[in-house]
């Protein structure tokens, strides 16, 4: 009896063989790295010794409602916010035309121009925002050609969003997150505009309903897992990133950069690990809210 | 009182392709009218015409006397069932029927009883609450059905409404459609590539072709009195006689058709007179009533419908067709 034929009368051997490399890999590598965080998160630092204390305590996590902690916090949490919203506004046109009006060559480009920027480094990029946004960049001299300098002046008065350059504000942080994650936003969309019958926006405009309405009660929440699957990716993205931060911005930290920090030179784990639950916590929260309001319901 | 549609040298070209070609049509107001055609024949693209999905390359289209050509399909009088049905997968079945007055703004008390009201009609009261995944291809069909009647439309567009629908069910919804018609009196305007459809349903049928109307009649009319070759192939199992064979057999030089129902089956008795063919039997097809005898004769394919009761034959057996001549019907050669 050959294997092909055990395999036949025993399917489940063949699925159970198939997916054992995955499952462990999922099992070993994936969850349990993070059950192994979850549980650093309830230990804590010993002030005087320096050293971990490997006792339950929830004292690490009150250490994150310290001021300085929290401002952390609500400043990742308001960046990723603002990111995400400001993702989903620039990708939704763009998403649109690609779905329903760019075909052949064009639906070709169009893939090309969202997944190119993916091609070249990360790190690349950011720098190059970087002397873009910079005092003596390309956009501070194409302002003064269009004698636009006041305008941003103005918006670097902004008091908290401004500062002494576009490069060294939130403003700047702000250009550059929404700039990096735009296409996890576009694509997911996309994807869900393809999914949309041509014939619901015609039977919706045969009973009666003009375009805007059409958008807001056939199109809008049947694109809306879309636009919920791109959030997570730009949300949790930013939530989790310590090099933009680090490069363009006014060196107040994010939950990344504060990670990085702590788990390094200061050596406190736990408190890292804490602070790694919060984006996770906060995605949960997200998720079930979302889900309650129906973004699913489409799917 | 004017037409509930009519079609003034309308025509449709998606660049070089001529979808719609110079037609003109009438339907009068409480008619049932069927669009009969093979895929590509214009017959759909007329029909976004009349709903404003398409606007016309040429000529003048008129919705109960008023212009419709350049008017957005949401200012227009008339609703569709779409063949695929096109109910929104995000709302319940009442809010998919509720759609077109809630966007009319009617109240919300008020639009829940017409749709409750409508979803009657179609027998699916009390399915309010579900999802369109939820129901059966038939129930899709009536809820697409009552999402449309319930905005009162003049005119109901109907896009091969049964082609997804198993021949039981299709032939229930037809009845059921044409009494749901007679009720409530309103224009229906049906597409359909299937011929006994529209000729047991509409009170006129047009044949589509290549984007032009070959013909427009009684289902009756375009039976019995075919005018071209395609309309006869089309439209029935009409024997199509060429010139020649007709000439040869005792018939005009011309392009003839013959329904199978106007030939007698007789054994090969003396010589072959005029009005009669003798052939070999290749096929002899039982459909219950009738049995459909195929002979080949001179290299023409003929059929005859005859009581199944009275047949003497087998495969393969020379058999004698027999007609009137009267009941030739000569044609157009295209």
């Amino acid at each position: 009896m050959s294997l092909s034929d055990t395999f036949f009368r025993r399917p489940g051997l063949l699925t159970l063989l198939l997916l054992a490399p995955p499952l462990i890999w999922i099992g070993i590598v994936y969850i349990g790295s993070l059950i192994a965080l979850l549980l650093q998160s309830f230990y804590h630092l010993d002030d005087f010794s320096g050293l971990v204390v490997h006792e339950f305590t929830l004292s690490t996590y009150a250490q994150l409602f310290a001021p300085a902690n929290l401002a952390i916090i609500l400043r990742t949490v308001a960046m990723a916010a603002a990111v995400t919203v400001a993702s989903a506004f620039l990708a939704f046109p763009i998403a649109y035309y690609a779905a329903r009006y760019a075909t052949g060559h064009l639906k070709a480009l169009f893939y090309l121009a969202v997944m190119m920027p993916l091609w070249s480094s990360y790190l690349v990029k950011v720098y190059a925002w970087k002397l873009i946004l910079a005092k003596e960049g390309i956009l501070t001299w194409l302002a003064a050609k269009l004698h636009l300098t006041p305008a941003i002046d103005a918006l670097l008065a902004t008091p908290v969003i401004g500062g002494p350059s576009l490069s060294i504000s939130y403003i700047g942080t702000f250009l550059v997150f929404t700039y990096i994650w735009l296409p996890y936003m576009i694509l997911p969309i996309q994807a869900a505009l393809e999914r949309v019958p041509k014939t619901l926006i015609e039977a919706s405009a045969d009973l009666g309903a003009h375009p805007g309405q059409t958008f807001r009660t056939v199109l809008l929440p049947l694109a809306l897992p879309g636009v919920v699957a791109g959030s997570i990716f730009t949300f949790s993205l930013t939530l989790g990133d310590y090099i933009i931060p680090a490069i363009v911005g006014n060196s107040r930290p994010f939950i990344g950069q504060t990670v990085y920090a702590l788990q390094g030179t200061a050596g406190d784990i736990p408190l890292a690990a804490a602070f790694t639950v919060v984006p996770m916590a906060i995605m949960a929260v997200y998720l079930t809210v979302a889900k309650r309001l129906g973004a699913f319901d489409a799917l | 009182m004017p037409s509930a549609v009519r079609f003034q040298n309308v025509s449709r070209h998606f660049g070089t392709v001529r979808a719609v070609d110079d037609v003109s049509l009438d339907i009068a107001p409480g008619e049932f009218f069927a669009m009969l055609g093979p895929s590509g024949s214009g017959k759909t693209t007329c029909l976004r015409l009349i709903a404003g999905f398409e606007q016309p390359t040429a000529g003048h289209i008129e919705i109960f006397g008023e212009t419709a050509e350049g008017l957005p399909p949401y200012r227009r009088a008339v609703n569709t069932v779409f063949q695929d049905y096109a109910l929104f997968p995000h709302m319940t079945v009442g809010e998919n029927v509720a759609y077109g007055l809630m966007i009319k703004g009617v109240s919300r008390a008020e639009r829940e009883a017409r749709a409750k009201q409508a979803l009657a009609l179609i027998k699916l009261a009390g399915f309010e609450a579900r999802r369109p995944g939820q129901l059966s291809g038939g129930q899709r069909q009536r809820v697409a059905l009552a999402r449309a009647l319930v905005n009162e439309p003049k005119v109901l567009l109907l896009d091969e409404p049964l082609g997804a629908l198993d021949l039981k069910l299709r032939e229930q919804m037809q009845e059921e459609l044409r009494a749901l018609q007679h009720q409530l009196g309103i224009t229906f305007v049906f597409v359909t590539h299937d011929q006994g459809e529209a000729l047991s349903m509409a009170d006129r049928v047009a044949i589509f072709n290549e984007g032009r109307i070959v013909q427009a009649g009684t289902p009756a009319d375009i039976y019995e009195r075919p005018r071209s070759r395609f309309v006869a192939d089309f439209v029935g199992s009409s024997n199509v006689m060429a010139p020649e064979f007709s000439r040869q057999h005792g018939g005009p030089t011309g392009w003839v058709s013959l329904r199978p129902e106007a030939i007698r089956v007789e054994a090969p008795r003396g010589k072959v007179q005029p009005g009669s063919a003798d052939g070999q039997i290749i096929g002899l097809h039982y459909q219950g009533a009738l049995t459909r005898v195929v002979i080949m004769a001179d290299g023409t394919r003929l059929i005859a419908a005859v009581p199944s009761g009275s047949i003497a034959f087998a495969e393969g057996d020379t058999a004698r067709f027999t007609w009137d001549r009267a009941a030739l019907v000569p044609m157009a050669a295209d």
